[in-house]
């Protein structure tokens, strides 16, 4: 085996074995600590794929700001109450059935990727050169300037919905 | 990469990392001396000559302390929480060039890595106060989490000035482009947003909420004892050196300055001055209200820091 298969396979197999931590736990803080421990293990496989900008952004948007605020709701409503209970919601076949059909379809596809796919323009070493910051950025921009703009739309959209739902009603 | 040169980077890190514990041991020392003569007290006096030896009694003392755990304490938690902030505002050291050319790893993203590294310090406050299973821990980490949510967008907005005013997230690049004039004349309003934001986000006076002796004991640090507690104190003034290294690199010009000294002394200087405005401003003023403290940093920094974004972006085009 070469360095990089060691490498591609402890993170494969930690980020599955985590993904099933997070699930199984019963406190839920536990839980959001091991998706912690998970997105870093993510953000390591982006690294590995010369992807440094995503990795860095990875632990910055989801590690910094978004794990915390879970944190933070967790804490502020005191799940540890909710421990003893019936874990699975009452609908729990259904979402059965959905995993298993996933399943059938992720199988399916298995034999159908190509490995690996021939190169574009943008190259490891075209975007060594120019940084992977700046290769981001111009393709982001230009190319894909349309979907980039439509998403933020759709965050706003969020944004607006979520304040207005918060907002006391004036009568 | 060859074994010699991973060798090479290992002990270039042990010798970084060992200058700045014995920075931080004394920068403890130094901050109580300031702020005693400020009250026109002297501070340490008694450990060695005007108590020089003051940081060192009491890292023995701290080392040799009984280890508490609180009997209903989420015990692993409770033990990796320190640890996380030691290790986060260590990590941050490597990617600071601290003279011409020289920096542990010069990352084209440097000042994303250091961001990415605030943010997981933080969860040694969030998850210490958490796991200590005490209300004062519990609410000086509650304080921590809605603090870093309001706090870091703005820092990471301050900084997208700065990148656009140099065309690069590499540190070093930043202090070249600070040739000519230092970022903080060019971008005062980043600066200012900049600054208060370290201050919240190193939890220190006027914004050390999470702490807060007066209200919460001594927040999300009341149930640790002994060398954990030594590792959060640790953790506090390393973040105080990492932080004030980045506000140097990005807005003071670095490493740069009159040739009559060498740019590592430069850069030196530039961090205690920095570290001395820590202490100025705990000595001078107090404590923030909670929600006036989430108000400043909604209301007031993060629109103020996009419209120094647009504002340079502008300024960048015509």
């Amino acid at each position: 085996m070469t360095l990089q298969q060691i490498y591609f396979g402890y993170f494969a197999t930690m980020m599955t074995i985590i993904s099933l931590l997070v699930v199984s736990r019963k406190n839920p803080v536990h839980s959001v600590l091991w998706m912690l421990v998970l997105f870093v293990h993510m953000a390591g496989l982006y690294l590995f794929l010369n992807a440094e900008f995503l990795a860095a952004v990875q632990i910055i948007v989801y590690a910094g700001a978004i794990m915390v605020l879970f944190l933070f709701v967790i804490m502020l409503l005191n799940l540890r109450k909710e421990e003893k209970e019936f874990r699975l919601q009452k609908q729990w076949p259904v979402s059965a059935v959905t995993a298993v059909l996933f399943l059938v379809v992720l199988v399916s596809i298995l034999g159908k990727i190509t490995v690996l796919p021939e190169l574009g323009e943008y190259s490891i070493d075209m975007i060594n050169a120019q940084g992977s910051l700046m290769t981001i950025g111009n393709v982001l921009y230009t190319k894909y300037l349309l979907p980039f703009e439509i998403a933020s739309v759709l965050l706003l959209v969020a944004i607006v919905g979520a304040v207005v739902l918060a907002k006391k009603r004036i009568e | 990469m060859s074994a010699a040169e991973m060798i090479g980077i290992f002990i270039e890190t042990l010798i970084v990392v060992s200058i700045l514990m014995l920075h931080v041991s004394y920068v403890v020392y130094f901050e109580r001396k300031v702020i005693g003569h400020m009250q026109c007290r002297m501070g340490p006096m008694r450990v060695g000559w005007h108590g020089l030896l003051q940081p060192i009694a009491d890292a023995i003392k701290l080392f040799f302390k009984e280890d508490i755990i609180p009997s209903q304490a989420d015990k692993p938690i409770f033990y990796v929480a320190p640890l996380i902030g030691v290790l986060a505002a260590l990590g941050s050291v490597a990617v600071i060039p601290m003279w011409e050319g020289f920096s542990i790893a010069n990352l084209n993203i440097g000042i994303l890595y250091i961001l990415a590294l605030s943010s997981v310090g933080s969860y040694a406050v969030i998850l210490g106060g958490w796991a200590s299973n005490s209300k004062y821990s519990f609410l000086g980490g509650l304080r921590s989490a809605a603090q870093v949510i309001s706090y870091e967008i703005a820092m990471g907005l301050s900084l997208v000035g700065v990148m656009l005013m140099s065309g690069s997230a590499n540190l070093s690049d930043i202090v070249h482009a600070q040739a000519g004039h230092w970022f903080i004349f060019t971008q005062p309003v980043a600066f200012f947003v900049f600054v208060i934001a370290i201050f919240a986000e190193t939890n220190r006076v006027p914004f050390d909420m999470p702490e807060a002796e007066t209200e919460l004991v001594a927040g999300y640090a009341t149930e640790y004892s002994g060398i954990r507690f030594g590792l959060f104190f640790m953790a506090e003034y390393a973040g105080m050196f990492v932080m004030s290294a980045f506000a140097v690199t990005c807005f003071l010009g670095g490493w740069s300055g009159p040739a009559f000294l060498p740019g590592f002394v430069w850069f030196i200087l530039k961090v205690y001055a920095f570290i001395f405005l820590y202490f100025w401003i705990r000595a001078t003023l107090p404590r923030y209200r909670y929600d006036q403290l989430m108000g400043l940093g909604w209301k007031l920094f993060i629109p103020l820091a996009l419209a120094n974004v647009v504002f340079t972006a502008l300024m960048k085009i015509l």
